[in-house]
């Protein structure tokens, strides 16, 4: 992880461990390019998960958007987090398996990813107005 | 202009002859409320765009509103035709953020339950593709199988579905006598039966031509757009989260890992098969190792007493009010848990904020990642050929839409 | 010296509304409409075991036009709201419904932004069956329950389906 902290100076903010795993906090302009050498260079070819996490409305940047990468041969896990208020590059070049991920996260939480082919509204219908998982929308909708 | 939009403006090259074809949301085959647009040139099928959310009831945002141990019985209905294999991926999220070990005897047991689940899954597979394919008879006969492993949940648990049997902690109660000589009964049978189910499908001249060379992905590609489960297996990528990441004792048990290389409908078939032979003989290697003692872990803020205590002396009645009614703080953290379930990598993403209540919690459901992959598998293909690839890469669709 | 002695043994008689109502509850063919848990104990219902055949119902007819009974079996999203109004209204008299499960009944548990709570606010349901997931054998008391209703029904004031229209 130092290695990482060396390679892309000024784009890693934070590495922690917890309850065993990594969690690596980024800049989100290095965001591309740290995905490109993690899957080239590292082997982290599987993206397990991707989500969003809504930081309350005084958390400056409010949204947090969370990583999960998978390296089939080593089996080994890594969690990246990025910040953000509103948008996010998109890493569906590194990772097709983003797409619909990232579809969910401008869905439910509002935040917009860049470059993303169809960013488009998935679980809710088109003509939805708001964003269901943020912390000040009501668990049973604004009836 | 949406993806809709797109796929409805012809354009004039190939203007000739292209339908735009509503599938679902009520379909026969669909396996629950999943609607896909096709874009057909006569039979074959130039694109397909599932449209989800039918079924999307926000599960997630309900379960930032409960206690994590109410939050046990919502997990039941993701991926509803595996209840078990969530409610334990859950509680060993949970029990990653409380550092807790569950005793030898709830760990075997929940491993017996963990591949009772997975074989019941498989069945309802087995039986469902069979009959979109247009076999009718297997339907009938896994179905009947099934009834016996939900006889065993019952027996255990109360109920036939959504137990919500394996807890934070360990189990909800110690398994009843005569649940082990049914298991083994159970496996005893099963062989004989699987004989039946291959020799009306396996060579089945009609079974080969509609699957043989169906809804091929070459493996880098299934590891690129996600896929996992089975269907990865069926692709040549020997990944199974109970080799790579052992949980509950996995690392303990002899089994193989069915893979297939030809990436088609008929290769996840026979991994699956296979599958579901592996499960039996982990069933026989678990009940063979069962050991006695207590279940759960013994840790009173977090697991509640027996119900004769409860009833009987005030403490334990005080401690199962306060772990039923206010909940149990849980260390301020995140965690990343998975397992393999019937359909794949099922994780559980769980923020915590030292509460009672989680403050976050993302469910990574196999099906939603298997099912982002369909417009590569059926492109170029006929049109019967969209519902033999439905079937074979699984999907629930509670577990899509969440 | 009365009919009853010039009618011999293979005659009955019978009215017209009980004849009716003896076949339809008899042939009940339900509509495919499982939407989500509670569609795998409604195939369970119709599998070996707890064989729904045995009632004359064995068909589930993929086609709401062909169907005179909908199972509404799972949760109704608002999403999928129009969907149901909408195949609802595709089946021809006389039709019957049966809200399987406490979501169809009133929602269930997910009383969220995105659930409708309960079919009944878009389309008229004739038996509620609770449980999550209900009974095979519950569905089955269900079934019986709705023939005894329709056994009772009158042609003349049945809303749909009657002949006074």
């Amino acid at each position: 992880m130092e290695e990482l902290r060396n390679k892309f100076p000024g784009a890693v903010e934070a590495i922690g461990t917890q309850f065993g795993e990594t969690t690596v906090t980024l800049k989100k302009e290095s965001l591309s390019r740290v995905c490109e050498y993690l899957k080239q260079e590292k082997g982290f070819d599987y993206l397990s998960d991707l989500t969003g996490l809504d930081l309350g409305l005084e958390a400056k940047p409010r949204f947090a958007v969370v990583y999960h990468l998978y390296s089939i041969k080593s089996c080994q896990r890594l969690r990246l987090k990025v910040r953000t208020d509103d948008d996010v590059d998109s890493v569906t070049p590194a990772w097709k398996a983003a797409n619909w991920f990232e579809r969910e996260i401008y869905d439910l939480l509002g935040v917009s990813f860049n470059n993303h082919p169809n960013m488009t509204r998935i679980y809710m219908p088109d003509d939805f107005n708001g964003h269901p998982l943020r912390k000040d929308y009501p668990l049973r909708g604004e009836r | 202009m949406t993806e809709l939009d797109k796929m409805l403006t012809i354009d004039n090259d190939s203007g000739e002859g292209v339908m735009v074809l509503n599938m679902g949301p009520q379909h026969p085959s669909t396996h629950g409320v999943l609607r896909i647009i096709l874009k057909l040139a006569g039979e074959v099928v130039i694109d397909a765009v599932p449209v989800i959310g039918y079924l999307h009831r926000g599960i997630e945002k309900l379960m930032e509103n409960k206690t994590y141990h109410q939050a046990i019985t919502l997990t039941d209905r993701f991926d509803y035709l595996s209840p078990l294999s969530n409610n334990l991926a859950y509680c060993l999220a949970v029990e990653k953020l409380l550092s807790l070990q569950v005793p030898p005897r709830g760990q075997v047991l929940r491993v017996i339950l963990a591949e009772l689940t997975r074989i019941q899954s498989h069945l309802i597979w087995l039986g469902t593709q069979a009959n979109d394919i247009g076999a009718i008879t297997p339907l009938l006969y896994t179905f009947r199988e099934r009834e016996e492993l939900l006889d065993l949940f019952e027996m255990a648990g109360g109920s036939r579905m959504h137990t919500s049997y394996i807890r934070i902690g360990g189990l909800m109660k110690d398994v009843p006598p005569e649940f082990m000589p049914k298991v083994k009964s159970f496996c005893d049978t099963l062989l004989p039966l699987m004989k039946d189910y291959e020799g009306l499908l396996t060579k089945n001249p009609i079974w080969e031509l509609r699957t043989r060379g169906v809804g091929v992905i070459s493996a880098e590609d299934a590891i690129n757009i996600g896929l996992c489960g089975p269907t990865l297996r069926g692709s040549g990528v020997a990944h199974d989260l109970r080799k790579s990441n052992p949980y509950c004792g996995y690392e303990e048990y002899q089994f193989d890992v069915p893979v297939e290389t030809a990436g088609d409908v008929y290769a996840r078939y026979l991994v699956r098969l296979e599958e579901i032979r592996q499960s039996r003989g982990i069933l026989q290697q678990a009940m063979a190792k069962l050991p006695g003692g207590p279940i759960n872990a013994p840790i009173s803020q977090v697991v509640p007493p027996e119900k004769e205590r409860v009833v009987g002396d005030i403490e334990s009645l005080i401690n199962q009010f306060h772990i039923m009614v206010e909940g149990f703080k849980v260390p301020a953290g995140e965690v990343y848990f998975a397992l393999e379930s019937p359909r794949g990598e099922l994780g559980y993403y769980i923020r915590s904020d030292g509460s009672e209540k989680p403050y976050r919690i993302k469910v990574r459901t196999p099906s939603f990642a298997n099912l982002q992959a369909l417009p590569a598998l059926v492109k170029g293909r006929l049109m019967a050929d969209i519902v033999a690839v439905i079937g074979s890469i699984d999907i629930v669709l509670g577990d899509v839409d969440k | 010296m009365g009919i009853e002695e010039k009618l011999p043994d293979n005659v009955i008689t019978t009215t017209i509304e009980k004849f009716v109502n003896w076949a339809r509850k008899n042939s009940l063919w339900p509509a495919g409409f499982g939407l989500a848990c509670c569609a795998i104990e409604m195939i369970s219902t119709a599998a070996a075991r707890f064989d729904i055949s045995r009632f004359g119902m064995e068909i589930f007819r993929a086609s709401p036009r062909q169907a005179d009974l909908m199972i509404v079996a799972g949760t109704v999203t608002n999403k999928m709201a129009p969907v149901v109004k909408r195949l609802y209204d595709q089946m021809p008299n006389p039709k019957w419904v049966i809200a399987m499960g406490a979501c169809a009944i009133s929602g269930g548990i997910f009383n969220t932004y995105s659930v409708l709570q309960g079919v009944d606010k878009i389309i008229p349901v004739d038996v509620y069956v609770p449980g999550c997931p209900v009974r095979p054998e519950a569905l089955l008391d269900a079934i019986v329950k709705l023939q005894k209703k329709i056994e009772t029904e009158n042609l003349r004031t049945k809303q749909d389906g009657g002949i006074e229209k």
